[in-house]
């Protein structure tokens, strides 16, 4: 009896780092990510299709010519017109009464003019938009100068159009953070969810499987994916739409890895105790709206009253996309971005911390 | 490995075991001892309490009180190297459909210090020809044996096995039959659930019979089946109703038990030669027909419905 207890001894101990089971863990989340179609798409397909929309809608367009309506009925119309249109940068169109405040309630134009006699013009505009206001301005300019007022101060002008400054050059880097966001909170926190309610996750914890090399094959992983993330998407703006990288692409990837590990890491702890793909969702979004709307990526964050400040800049988000802002387009130094790589650690440990703590494995 | 004498040491000895949901008791008081070495079955109706009972076993859940002793080691002081010597297959698990079977047994195997090339168990469990293939390409029976295979791939000492069969057709079920029948031959100790009597039957060294989260019987296929005294039963439905009754029929030579009523009636008898002429000379003599006659040799199933009055499976 002795002797069969032990089945034909064909077991051998584990070698090699290739049977190391946090090697397989992560090249488990490598594949099974490469598997899904549509999770490459979202990680890399649509955040470049998102940047082309967004810098083909605010590219850079020759100074824009403002359009007025002047009121033809008046006698005065006809001089008045001349006047207008000897400053190119605007277009005036001739117009009824209702024609006129039609075009001007439907923003056709942006000013309407009604000489009322000699030398007395009123304008109707609508005083709270800029264009308005600009319009307002321009059209005030040349009819005073029509009727032979000169300037007394002598003005020179220099234009100064640099990439950096450009709506694209901020949108991108914006991107970049909110992209990094979305994989690893969605990526991560999918994969952990649906292998919970398959009850994978009960099956790994039946075996000698460390839980914290599990948890950590998933922010593992993202390092890989990191360099075809940020290296498609930033290579896209760069050669498409001119945008700057100033810093040193040093600096460039340890402000990526921090931000990639942080929002894994918040992933974790999102998929930490939810049962279904519904919850998921709902926390997950619940999670990633405020820092849509708050961290600055499509306008600047300091918009923001004062006094939200402090939560804002602590959120992961708003801290990644200064970071990765300050780097490309100012080529910001490492020690200049200690306070963001600083929350962003924090957001790192914090999370990988508490989702070891508050993880449920069935 | 082996170094010390095989003494009467049991692999796995659950004493007092209480386990309770809100308002549902899954497990109360189960005693059991495995012995090393032996195919150990808990066959028992759905919500018996054998996933619960295993999975404690397992140290998957914790009990309400009790006494759990893996391997002559406690989940509370030993569970990392208990992991390292169990093989588990959960009753139900879905294993990641987008990896192939061999991926998965790499994954699987290198959790363990020690273990069997994923190859050589894969062959075991007869995948080879799907070892490139998806995981969530393969059938039922495939992915029980792939199941299977993940819980061998670490060389356990002992395996569990809760329900490794439910869910197939015939000839899948079979073939799985063949291969725990393999396994056990090779001197493995197994603990597995079931509500297949015929499972329990033929892969079992000992069965314990769990109703309601107690052991109510335990022993031998074969010795069960004898604590019946009988070793057949007859099942019978009349055409119409009669005045036949349980006493009338229980008096007839040969017959040991007698359930049944409307006229549909199950007895066990000793010797089917002696009973049966007996049985049906009562019928006529009543003038009633026989709508069905069936008899069968006394298996697990009678043994649970003598014990509970209900059978293992709903229809079974
Ligand atoms: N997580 C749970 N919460 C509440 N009740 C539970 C839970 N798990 C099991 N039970 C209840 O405990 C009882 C025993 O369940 P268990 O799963 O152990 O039965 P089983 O013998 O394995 O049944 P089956 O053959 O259907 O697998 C059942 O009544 C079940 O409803
Ligand atoms: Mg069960």
């Amino acid at each position: 009896m002795t002797a069969s207890v032990s089945p034909p001894s064909v077991s051998r101990p584990r070698r090699g780092l290739r049977e190391h089971p946090l090697t397989q863990l992560v090249k488990v989340r490598f594949l099974e990510f490469w598997r899904e179609p549509e999770a490459v798409f979202w990680v890399f397909i649509f955040p470049i299709l998102l940047a082309a929309g967004l810098g083909i809608a605010f590219r850079q367009r020759a100074p824009d010519v403002v359009k007025v309506g002047v009121l033809v009925s008046e006698p005065h119309a006809g001089a008045l017109s001349d006047a207008i249109a000897r400053d190119s940068r605007l277009d005036v169109l001739p117009l009824d009464d209702s024609a006129g405040m039609h075009a001007l309630r439907t923003g056709r134009i942006a000013l309407f003019v009604v000489p009322r006699a000699e030398r007395t013009v009123e304008y109707r505009y609508d005083d709270t938009r800029p264009d308005a206001r600009n319009a307002r301005l321009l059209v005030d300019d040349a009819i005073q100068r029509a009727a032979g007022r000169s300037d007394v101060a002598t003005v020179r002008e220099r234009h100064v159009r640099e990439p950096g400054a450009r709506y694209i050059d901020f949108v991108v880097p914006g991107l970049l953070a909110m992209n990094l966001m979305g994989s690893g909170i969605w990526g991560v926190g999918f994969t952990i969810v649906e292998s919970r309610r398959k009850k994978l996750l009960k099956r790994l914890i039946a075996t000698p499987m460390s839980r914290a090399q599990f948890l950590a094959s998933f922010i593992l992983s993202r390092l890989a994916m990191l360099v075809l993330e940020v290296g498609a998407f930033l290579g896209f703006g760069i050669l498409v739409f001119g945008v700057p990288a100033r810093g040193s692409l040093g600096t460039l990837v340890l402000v990526a890895l921090t931000s990639a590990l942080a929002f894994s890491a918040l992933g974790l702890l999102v998929a930490s105790r939810v049962r279904t793909m519904e919850g998921a969702s709902g926390l997950m979004n619940l999670v990633m709206l405020p820092m849509w709307i708050f961290s600055g990526v499509f306008f600047s964050a300091s918009r923001f009253p004062d006094a939200a400040q402090p939560v804002i800049q602590a959120l992961p988000l708003t801290a990644a996309a200064d970071a990765l802002r300050a780097t490309l387009l100012e080529g910001a130094s490492l020690s200049a971005l200690a306070g963001e790589l600083g929350i962003l650690a924090a957001w790192l440990v914090g999370g990988f911390t508490a989702a070891l703590a508050l993880f449920r494995w069935r | 490995m082996g170094a010390s004498v095989i003494t009467a040491a049991p692999a796995l000895a659950v004493r007092a075991l209480h386990k309770r949901y809100s308002d549902v008791v899954a497990v109360g008081g189960l005693d059991l001892e495995v012995h090393p070495g032996e195919c150990f079955g808990l066959l028992g109706p759905n919500g018996a309490g054998k996933t619960t009972t295993i999975e404690i076993c397992e140290g998957l859940l914790t009990p309400d009180s009790g006494d759990v002793e893996v391997l002559g080691r406690r989940w509370s002081t030993d569970e990392r190297e208990l992991r390292q010597l169990l093989g588990i297959q959960l009753q139900e698990t879905q294993l990641a459909e987008k990896l192939t079977v061999r991926e998965t047994m790499g994954l699987f195997r290198s959790f363990y210090d020690r273990g069997r090339e994923p190859e050589d168990v894969i062959a075991l469990v007869q995948l080879e020809e799907k070892s490139r293939a998806r995981v969530g390409s393969l059938s039922g029976g495939q992915k029980q044996r792939l199941a299977l295979a993940c819980a061998l791939v670490g060389d356990p000492r002992l395996l569990f096995l809760d329900e490794p069969t439910t869910g197939l057709d015939p000839q899948a079920r079979r073939q799985l039959w063949e291969l725990i029948g393999e396994l056990r031959a090779g001197g493995r100790t197994i603990v597995l659930t079931t509500h297949y009597m015929e499972e329990a039957e033929r892969l079992c060294d000992r069965v314990a019979i769990i109703d309601h989260g107690r052991a109510i019987a335990l022993g031998t296929p074969r010795e069960l089946v004898e604590t019946l005294g009988a070793d057949h039963v007859v099942e019978f439905a009349l055409g119409e109703v009669s005045s036949l009754s349980t006493d009338v029929l229980a008096a007839l030579a040969g017959v040991r038990s007698v359930r049944g009523s409307d006229g549909s009636w199950a007895l066990t008898v000793g010797e089917l030669h002696v009973a049966l002429p007996a049985i049906l000379a009562e019928v006529e003599r009543r003038g009633a027909t026989l709508a069905e006659l069936r008899t069968h040799s006394a298996t697990l199933e009678d043994v649970f419905v003598s014990l509970t009055g209900r059978h293992l499976r709903e229809g079974g």
